[in-house]
């Protein structure tokens, strides 16, 4: 077993990615970067790794060139936050539709207006309808683990598609936690070398991108949707396989002392670690309360999700983000969407906490609960509601 | 042939759209949504083939006899070679079906 060591979680992320012996790296290398381009241009500098790190003039061109790398058949990886990854966003849709593996690491920061470089989840969430693989991670052994496994499903012959490793900004990011990071050696077992489906080839020519017709278009985007789709089966076998090689388990929905609760919080990202232990406080003093969150969020785990939340009465969700004047946070506009027209589909209380780096504390959790045990006891259901604004989501009291 | 129909359904797709049959595009008729074609009155046409230099998708070919001709597969109707014919032979005919 690998030691355990006191690390920077960025530097860690670029250690992974390192171990999973990238041979592509593109990234800008400016705010809001993080560490962990920075740590791997060291790595590569050095002659630890044998990869080409392509430092580029921006995050549009970071993907375009990440794009060009797994075309090439290149093993590819980059990372980014916030307004990189909105710069991104009209390649984002090209890396999945032209189905070119790659892992990309987000730590999760808030988008401008005011400038902000702190975290919350606008970033990824605005991102959601890209086709990419989407996953979450809640610490830094996580980011570690999901990076390592990123490679390997994004690359897997029934997958073929870029993956998105996220992580909370500043309070993963930044953050000092004990890794274990497992060696180049052991990363191979798990990982073998990338054999690329389709590549682009002198000998073999191919046309990659070129127009779709009205003609084609429709189909191209149900091949998108399935690929997506049929991401579930193998992304699961794959995190089964990491268990048996480093003894950490995964699964797409992740639940904490669900047992006999009838008010359920949805949390995603390292909030979840705080909801824990406020869960085990309010626990020890006899509340039924317990934690549902979120590690696939593309493919959607609409099975996983309903199992973990089955006879529950009432759900608080957490977002970190939300659509001004339209329907509330993006969690739980897809929980609606899964629970919709269900028999004894639980209420559910929609928040939204935590943004731009706003820290949520157990005081936040508290005022949730409350929200959720009033509607338990038959409260209507109230609107969604931003509930740490001073002045009050909807006017001074 | 082309070895892939120019509609697949979504299953038959090349992995993310690609076209692997290199120069393929020679089956792709691209003239389908001409709406008029032009009509040469041949005892007015002096086969001096201006029309064919002219015609900006090079579909316009002279027959063994010396005419010219249009290969509707391709032509858009842009009426080009109707302006530029010395004879003023070609008329752009309303296609109705």
């Amino acid at each position: 077993m690998a030691e355990r060591k006191g690390m920077e979680v960025s530097i860690a992320i670029a250690e992974a990615a390192s171990a999973c012996d990238v041979d592509c790296i593109a990234a800008y290398p400016i705010t809001p970067q993080t560490h962990v381009v920075e740590h791997l241009s060291e790595i590569v500098a050095d002659g630890d790794l044998d990869a080409e790190f392509i430092p580029v003039e921006s995050e549009h061109a970071a993907m375009s060139c990440c794009c060009g790398c797994a075309a090439a058949g290149a093993r590819t990886f980059t990372a980014t936050a916030s307004q990189g990854l909105a710069l991104m966003h009209e390649i984002l849709f090209i890396a999945a539709n032209l189905r070119l593996p790659m892992v990309m690491v987000v730590a999760n920061r808030s988008l401008s207006g005011p400038i902000s470089i702190w975290n919350d989840h606008s970033d990824v969430m605005t991102e959601r309808d890209v086709g990419w693989i989407q996953v979450f991670a809640e610490n830094g052994q996580e980011a570690v683990d999901l990076v390592i496994m990123g490679h390997r499903m994004s690359e897997d012959k029934r997958i073929l598609l870029p993956l998105m490793v996220n992580f909370d900004g500043f309070i993963l990011s930044h953050m000092v936690e004990p890794i274990e990071m497992p060696t180049r050696e052991e990363v191979k077992r798990f990982l073998p070398d990338y054999e690329p489906q389709q590549r682009l080839d002198i000998d073999n020519p191919i046309t990659m991108g070129p127009v779709g017709m009205p003609v084609v278009y429709t189909e191209a985007k149900m091949a998108a949707e399935w690929a997506v789709r049929d991401a579930y089966k193998p992304m699961v076998e794959i995190m089964g396989e990491f268990e048996k090689e480093f003894g950490r388990k995964y699964k797409p929905v992740e639940t904490y002392r669900t047992d006999d609760s009838e008010i359920l919080f949805v949390v995603m990202g390292g909030i979840s670690e705080t909801a824990m232990t406020w869960v085990d406080k309010v626990r020890d003093a006899g509340v039924k309360v317990g934690l549902v969150r979120f590690r696939m969020w593309r493919p959607l785990p609409v099975e996983d999700f309903k199992k973990a939340i089955a006879g529950v009465k009432v759900l608080g969700v957490l977002d970190r983000h939300f659509s001004p004047g339209g329907p509330g946070g993006p969690m739980a506009q897809e929980i609606k969407y899964m629970l919709y027209g269900q028999d004894h589909a639980p209420k559910i209380v929609e928040t939204v906490v935590g943004l731009g780096g706003r820290d949520v504390n157990f005081i936040d959790f508290d005022q949730i609960f409350d929200r959720c045990k009033a509607v338990l006891g038959g409260a209507p259901v109230p609107p969604f509601e931003l509930i740490q604004v001073r002045g009050g989501h909807y006017g001074k009291a | 042939m082309p070895k892939q129909s120019p509609a697949p359904d979504w299953q038959d797709l090349a992995l993310g759209t690609a076209i692997t049959e290199p120069g393929s595009s020679r089956y792709q008729r691209t003239g389908d949504w001409h709406s008029s074609a032009p009509v040469w009155d041949l005892d007015k046409c002096i086969k001096c083939g201006v029309c064919a230099v002219f015609c900006p998708e090079g579909c316009i070919a002279m027959r063994a006899d010396g005419y010219p001709e249009a290969d509707m597969e391709y032509c858009k109707g842009c009426a080009i070679c109707v302006c530029e014919c010395w004879a003023a032979c070609i008329a752009m005919v309303e296609e109705k079906e």
